[in-house]
């Protein structure tokens, strides 16, 4: 176990020191959230609807959307030069080498999603200080989940010849369960509802955490082997 | 371990279907301590996907793949343990240097000083002094030397190579041609596939011919290879 566990860090190191390096996904992936939301910010007419009434849309759609710019990139680098049959080859458990993509993914998509929330809050003119733990606990809570299928699909498509393409393709409608979650506990969360009004939908969140990592472990393997 | 009989290497039956294309029909390997199989063929013979199921890099269709006596398939990475593979590619990351590739596979691989052993293996390439450049600012033949100092870094008993010398200058060659020599001779089992006979030929112990998925011959290397090759061809081409 202890091994895994090193070998997962070992993979998550590598893959943060080349994206450090490149900067590739980060750059793209924030680069487009902040369009996004400067779009969301700019088409809204202030007299139709109000920021609060918009803003958990605005904020859930840019966090997907930038989050599959970054996923894209976790498995494109292992397609250049065959690097990925170099990890397949090498005495990892596949258990590890899908916890180490995955942590990478994460933080890939947390470092994200933390540069484009204050962004959010700039355009959006809301005052967050009472909810920003809450928004920041279900950030965590969505995107746990939607990155273990991602980084699956990812792993799935990095041998065909449109990943990038097919990457979206597979995964928004995996997507759909805990953004619909995340955008009802955000707006709940914008408008002071009572914790009791936001449980449900938090335990929707944290049962597909549970039931799609698990999955995703299992499948890892299969999908990532030829 | 390897068996009472020094085999290293021992894959029976092995098939490998693409949808209806049946490019691997059914092969026999074993290789031992010390020898150096060297499989030749034309092109679209199935070379390349024979090495990658011996890797445990795709599954066979129908047969399996033992090193050591372990059976190599992806639920079971120790048996990969002892493998060292150079591929067609590099596997080599652009965003990391040369030192940092080859360390990063010395720490999949669980070494107890990984800086060390891959500062080792880039010096048996003689590729020390490029050591910090990315794999993208070398040339074919010093990213193929990089290539092999990956796959050299665990000190693998079992050598796979796919086309080692292409794109390798004539000093180069030799010297990999020393560096496996010297392999062979502390017991190391290799598996060479290549289209540059005169330099495998030297290496080799024993010599196949793969044509259509199957062994059109296979047998131990004698005489010279100009002896060798109207044979081959005529295999190759039939």
């Amino acid at each position: 176990m202890r091994d895994a566990i090193r070998l997962a860090l070992v993979v998550a190191a590598k893959d943060a020191r080349a994206e450090l390096r490149s900067k590739t996904a980060l750059l793209s992936a924030t680069v487009f959230g902040a369009l996004v939301l400067v779009i969301f910010n700019f088409a809204r007419d202030p007299t139709a609807l109000s920021a609060t009434d918009l803003a958990p849309s605005a904020l859930w759609v840019t966090f997907a959307f930038a989050a599959m710019i970054a996923m894209n990139r976790a498995f494109t680098v292992e397609r250049e030069h065959g690097a990925l049959d170099g990890l397949l080859l090498a005495p990892v458990p596949r258990g590890a080498l899908f916890a180490g993509k995955l942590l990478a993914n994460l933080a890939f998509v947390g470092i994200v999603e933390a540069v484009a929330l204050p962004l959010f809050i700039l355009f959006f003119n809301l005052d967050l200080s009472r909810v920003f733990w809450g928004i920041v606990g279900t950030a965590i809570l969505a995107t746990v989940g939607f990155v273990a299928v991602g980084t699956v699909f990812g792993a799935m498509t990095v041998r065909t010849r449109f990943a990038e393409l097919l990457l979206p393709v597979l995964l928004l409608p995996f997507m759909v369960p805990p953004l619909v979650g995340a955008v009802q506990v955000t707006s709940r969360l914008l408008a002071d509802r009572p914790l009791s009004e936001m449980l449900g939908w938090l335990r929707i969140l944290a049962a597909y955490d549970v039931v799609f990592v698990t999955v995703a472990a299992l499948v890892f393997s299969s999908v990532v082997d030829e | 371990m390897p068996s009472s009989d020094g085999t290293i290497l021992h894959a029976v039956g092995l098939q490998r279907s693409f949808g209806s294309l049946r490019v691997l029909r059914g092969l026999d390997v074993q290789v031992r301590s010390g020898e150096a199989l060297v499989i030749v063929g034309a092109n679209g013979a199935g070379k390349t996907t024979l090495l990658r199921l011996l890797a445990g890099l795709a599954r066979p269709s129908a047969g399996e793949v033992r090193v050591l006596g372990a059976r190599v398939e992806p639920s079971a990475p120790d048996a990969r343990r002892p493998i060292g593979f150079v591929s067609h590619q590099s596997m080599l990351y652009d965003d990391l240097t040369v030192a940092e590739n080859v360390t990063l596979a010395a720490r999949l691989y669980g070494l107890a000083d990984p800086v060390g052993a891959a500062r080792r293996a880039l010096g048996a390439v003689e590729l020390g002094d490029r050591a910090e450049e990315r794999p993208a600012r070398l040339s074919r033949g010093l990213l193929q030397r990089a290539s092999i100092a990956r796959a050299l870094v665990h000190d693998p008993r079992l050598l796979l190579l796919d086309e080692p010398f292409t794109g390798l200058d004539g000093p180069a060659a030799a010297r990999l041609t020393v560096l496996l020599e010297e392999r062979l001779a502390a017991g190391v089992a290799l598996v060479l596939v290549t289209h540059h006979l005169d330099e495998a030929w030297t290496l080799a112990t024993r010599v196949a011919v793969l044509a259509a998925g199957r062994w059109a011959l296979e047998e131990p290397r004698a005489g010279d290879l100009a002896e060798f090759l109207p044979r081959y061809h005529a295999l190759a081409n039939a």
